[in-house]
């Protein structure tokens, strides 16, 4: 298994291998469809689409709706403004959604689209019925990756749908959860709520990409962010904005249009990015955290401690994005565990430096990389083995052969259940969490036990 | 009264018309071509195909470069296949499709590797060819495979990097060949423009480069991709009738293989869409014939064996074929029958691919399901009507941008395998080059949509209501939402193998688990069939 990855690492200049990172398109689909009846929308060949479409079908098996331009070599040439109208007026006919949300491919980008302007020019010539929407996220070009290109569509989400001085309404606050699962996204909104407030979420993939079989299939299930909801995120008295790289732009967005001040903290995904949180709602609201979040917080550091012999000082290797890298390797951190390697695909030096903000200290300073590929952490591990890994399914073929225990975490999961099901953040999705991992280790232990050391209780 | 087996209550004609409702006017009559009721009594039924898919209509298809990387050169695992571009096309087709591969002797095997020039905003202002360049060095010097492609996406071909002079160059300079394929996303139609530019490469630079003999009753084996070990079941029946399979196009292949494919005796044409352009031009050339064979399905693979068999007329090979055919059938039948007691007279709906919708129905067929509607996703009018039309199909501009090699008899290598009375007579039974297509086996009343959208698929599920339908990823769970089972034909829901005789047990317990899945029953909820009070006077009030 992957028998022509040596432990020497040589520079690469060129050459992207096994990569950790994907391109913006899938993001931005992602995002679109965490909006109540809205069609996601490609603007370029129908390759992306597809691609973007099975790659998210296969990680959550559920439906994913989205259409696409259908770019040919003509309209490659000569621009793709005759594809997007012909789209509108098949979608808006044809499949009758609320909003549509175009996002570019690096097709169009390339040829230089100019979608606003053509989506304005639809409007005007009744493309685009009456009280329908159609919003596009723009593109900082072939920067960045699907992480990027979400938080570029929840931009777009900003853009078109929040008002400007709007009348504040008490209690009601924006949460951008960045980009977590719809089990996530279902959770922070329920942990707001909790606390008394009104919590404004989007996107919301929950009740999208999770939804009950009954026998109807509905092509715009009932989840997602409604418009009429979005047009108030303006009215809204705060942002909490979670994951620098998926939420800073957008949060940063609501408050130059809405005026809205707005949080910046990491994903709370373990107990002190969770604590962080709530920390920050209760400093900008005045709300209270309530009785039971601190009972499941002292449920996950009584978790912390019950397990602690089997978690301390275990070596591990991180990869994922950046977001959710972060807060783990931190809650790894806070468990005991030692992280040697951390790495994302996706660009951006503050990976680096909160990382190092985080463990400074703590013990001994990973390697930590951002823009990096699996190939390279693969590399670091042959040098210095770790005892588990924790990121997405790509790292089955290092487990296996490394022979290193695996824990699935982050986008896609394509062989495993319940990543689509069960919440990581907040206090309770730590417990979750922390369970993976122990089990992880123990089945491991159990495995690896010759007969006399193999014990019932452990 | 309609003949539409499944549902007598479902007039097909009006079936179209009120699927057509839903579009507007243009579009409806473009999509009215791509659709038509089967009726026996009529012959040449036409159908439109391989024509674009309208802007916004949701269409199962992929691109160009899916048909070039993913589906014909991909599979060679001891080769490093890099996607020039941007990170998303080379991550997305990166072991998505199963096509399963063991390495040869020499131990090399990059197929659970991806690779790309992961290309940013800089290359692409200033071009990629340096780093194209500098990557295949990297991966050369890293790998060292025993050969290396080059994959173009899309906005490579609109900034103009010359991908065939840095692989001629890479490739003068390292030693290793170096196939640059210009498979833009955005050529052709469809998945079918990719194939098209695969074959061409394979045929002009690597198909004949070598001539290594191969003995016995030889065969090569094109367009099978080893999907969840379809090839390997194959090669296993045809190993037990003595017949061997020089080079495989391109399932579990290596690339040494293809370089003197040539020297076989006979191609096998598994899915005649994707791979058609090769033993056409290999015929040309070197003289091999073609034969369209269907390994899937009961009767369908002996129907093939005895094809074979017929094309060596040998008769120690023949009894051969005979006698291996009479044992797996038995053991086969023997082990089917209690599923085909089960599934006998249910309904299926196929929806995939440029081959396999035809090719299941002949395994759906055995196990005593009834195909009720069927199309493909990215064929030609050859692939519905038969290769016989070929000729009379109009090239549009789509087509006619994607290069039709000029193609002579090789002044040494050709080498007619038959005589030219045997080769007319064969080709007059129909035994070689010919493909009858998809629509004469289905019965009148069923319904042939090609290039099918969700709105249409939607439709024909609320109506037809299928016991199962054989489809691709992305209509998978929407089909189930209904509550009726969809099996996955691109990648075999990650089973198979589903060919051969061992494939067809393999299907029939799987179609048989799906159909009878106790937990269907549960979709309803009890409470859903007695309303509580409150809710009755809710809607009074």
């Amino acid at each position: 298994m992957l028998d022509h990855t040596t432990s020497e690492i040589t520079p690469r200049k060129a050459l992207r291998v096994n990569p950790a990172k994907t391109c913006q398109p899938i993001g931005a689909m992602y995002a679109a469809l965490g909006i109540n009846r809205c069609l996601p929308h490609s603007h370029g060949s129908q390759g992306c689409c597809s691609y973007h479409r099975s790659h998210l079908t296969r990680h959550y098996k559920e439906p994913v709706m989205a259409s696409t331009s259908s770019f040919t070599e003509g309209a490659s040439v000569f621009g793709g403004s005759p594809n997007l109208r012909q789209s509108l007026k098949t979608i808006f006919q044809t499949y009758d959604p609320d909003v549509v949300a175009v996002h570019p491919t690096c097709l169009s980008e390339t040829i230089g689209d100019d979608i606003p302007t053509i989506v304005k020019k639809a409007s005007e010539d009744g493309i685009v019925p009456r009280g329908k929407w159609v919003i596009h996220a723009s593109p900082p070009s072939y920067a960045g990756s699907h992480v990027t290109g979400f938080s570029n569509m929840v931009k777009g989400m900003v853009d078109y749908f929040t008002n400007k001085g709007e009348k504040k309404v008490k209690g009601q606050i924006n949460i951008l959860p960045g980009y977590v699962e719809p089990p996530d996204m279902r959770k922070l909104k329920s942990m707001v709520a909790e606390m008394g407030l009104t919590p404004v979420g989007f996107p919301d993939t929950s009740d999208v990409l999770d939804t009950p079989k009954t026998g109807h299939y509905e092509m715009y299930p009932p989840g997602g962010t409604k418009g009429e909801k979005l047009l108030t995120t303006g009215a809204s008295e705060y942002t909490m904005a979670m994951g620098h790289f998926s939420s800073k732009d957008p949060a940063a967005h609501l408050e130059l249009k809405g005026g809205v001040p707005f949080t910046l903290s990491d994903t709370p995904i373990g107990v002190q990015a969770t604590d962080r949180f709530y920390q920050g709602i209760m400093e900008a609201t005045g709300a209270e955290i309530p009785k039971a979040q601190l009972d499941d917080r002292g449920r996950l550091v009584d978790m912390m401690t019950d397990y602690q012999h089997y978690l301390y000082g275990k070596k591990v290797a991180l990869w994922g994005d950046p977001d959710q890298v972060i807060s783990l390797a931190e809650f790894m951190s806070d468990m005991g565990m030692q992280p040697v390697c951390i790495i994302t695909g996706t660009p951006g030096k503050i990976f680096e430096k909160r990382l190092k903000a985080i463990l400074e200290g703590k013990a001994l300073m990973p390697v930590i990389a951002q823009k990096q590929d699996l190939f390279y952490l693969h590399q670091v591990i042959k040098k210095q083995p770790v005892d588990l890994l924790v990121g997405n399914t790509y790292g089955k073929y290092i487990a296996r052969a490394e022979d290193t225990p695996f824990v699935r975490f982050g986008f896609p999961i394509l062989d495993r259940a319940g990543h689509s099901y069960f919440p990581s953040v907040g206090y309770k999705g730590g417990i979750h969490l922390l369970t993976s991992i122990v089990n992880t280790l123990l089945d491991r232990q159990d495995r690896d036990a010759p007969d006399e050391r193999f014990e019932l209780v452990l | 009264m309609s003949d539409l087996k499944s549902c007598p209550t479902v007039e097909p004609d009006e079936f179209v018309d009120k699927t057509l409702k839903n579009y507007p006017p243009k579009v409806a009559k473009k999509r009215r071509a791509h659709m038509l009721v089967r009726q026996e009594s009529e012959e040449n039924q036409n159908i439109n195909a391989n024509a674009r898919s309208v802007p916004g209509i949701i269409t199962q298809r992929g691109c160009c470069y899916a048909g070039c990387k993913g589906v014909v050169i991909g599979p060679y695992g001891d080769m490093v296949h890099i996607t020039h571009g941007p990170i998303g096309c080379g991550f997305y087709s990166w072991l998505t499709r199963r096509n399963l591969f063991k390495p040869g002797e020499d131990g090399k095997n990059y197929s659970t590797y991806c690779f790309s020039t992961d290309m940013e905003e800089h290359d692409i202002i200033f071009g990629g060819e340096k780093k194209l360049k500098q990557a295949i060095y990297e991966a050369y010097e890293t790998f060292k495979p025993n050969a290396i492609s080059v994959h173009a996406t899309c906005p490579i071909g609109l900034i103009g990097d010359d991908v065939q002079a840095v692989a001629r160059e890479a490739e003068a300079e390292l030693g290793v060949k170096v196939l640059a394929f210009n498979c833009e996303g955005y050529k052709g139609v469809s998945q079918s423009a990719g194939h098209h530019i695969a074959n061409n490469k394979l045929f002009s630079e690597v198909v004949g480069t070598c001539d290594q003999p191969i003995e016995g009753y030889s065969v090569n084996i094109l367009g099978e991709y080893n999907i969840g070990g379809d090839a390997w079941e194959i090669e296993r029946i045809l190993k037990k009738c003595g017949i061997r399979v020089g080079a495989p196009f391109s399932g579990d292949g290596k690339f040494e293989e293809m370089t003197s494919a040539h020297m076989a005796s006979l191609n096998l044409v598994m899915c005649y869409r994707s791979i058609n352009y090769l033993a056409d031009m290999m015929e040309t050339r070197f003289g091999i014939p073609w034969a369209k064979v269907n390994f899937i399905g009961v009767s369908a693979m002996s129907k093939s064996l005895r094809k074979i068999a017929r094309f060596f007329e040998d008769p120690e090979l023949t009894s051969k074929v005979e006698q291996v055919i009479q044992e797996e059938e038995e053991r086969v039948y023997k082990e089917l029958a209690p599923y085909k007691e089960r599934l006998q007279g249910k309904t299926a709906m196929l929806f995939v691919g440029g081959s396999r919708a035809h090719h299941y129905q002949d395994l759906l067929k055995d196990l005593g399901l009834t195909p009720v509607a069927a199309g493909y996703e990215f064929a030609h009018r050859d692939d519905y009507e038969g290769s016989q039309i070929v000729s009379d199909i109009k090239l549009d501009a789509d087509s006619r941008n994607i290069e039709e090699l000029k193609v002579t008899p090789h002044p040494e290598k050709y080498r007619p395998r038959l005589s030219p009375e045997k080769q007319k007579q064969l080709e007059e039974e129909k035994v070689l080059k010919h493909y009858h297509g998809m629509i004469p086996d289905m019965p009148s009343g069923t319904l042939v949509i090609d290039d099918i959208s969700h709105a249409e698929l939607e439709r024909l599920i609320l109506d037809l209501r299928p016991d199962i339908v054989l489809s691709g990823i992305k209509d998978k769970y929407v089909i189930e939402k209904f509550g009726i089972p969809s099996k996955q034909i691109h990648n075999y829901d990650y089973s198979g193998p589903f060919s051969g005789y061992e494939g067809a047990i393999n299907f029939a317990r799987e179609i048989d688990m799906m159909i009878h899945n106790p937990a269907w029953k549960f979709m309803a909820s009890p409470f859903e069939k007695k309303p509580l009070l409150t809710a009755e006077l809710g809607v009074d009030k």
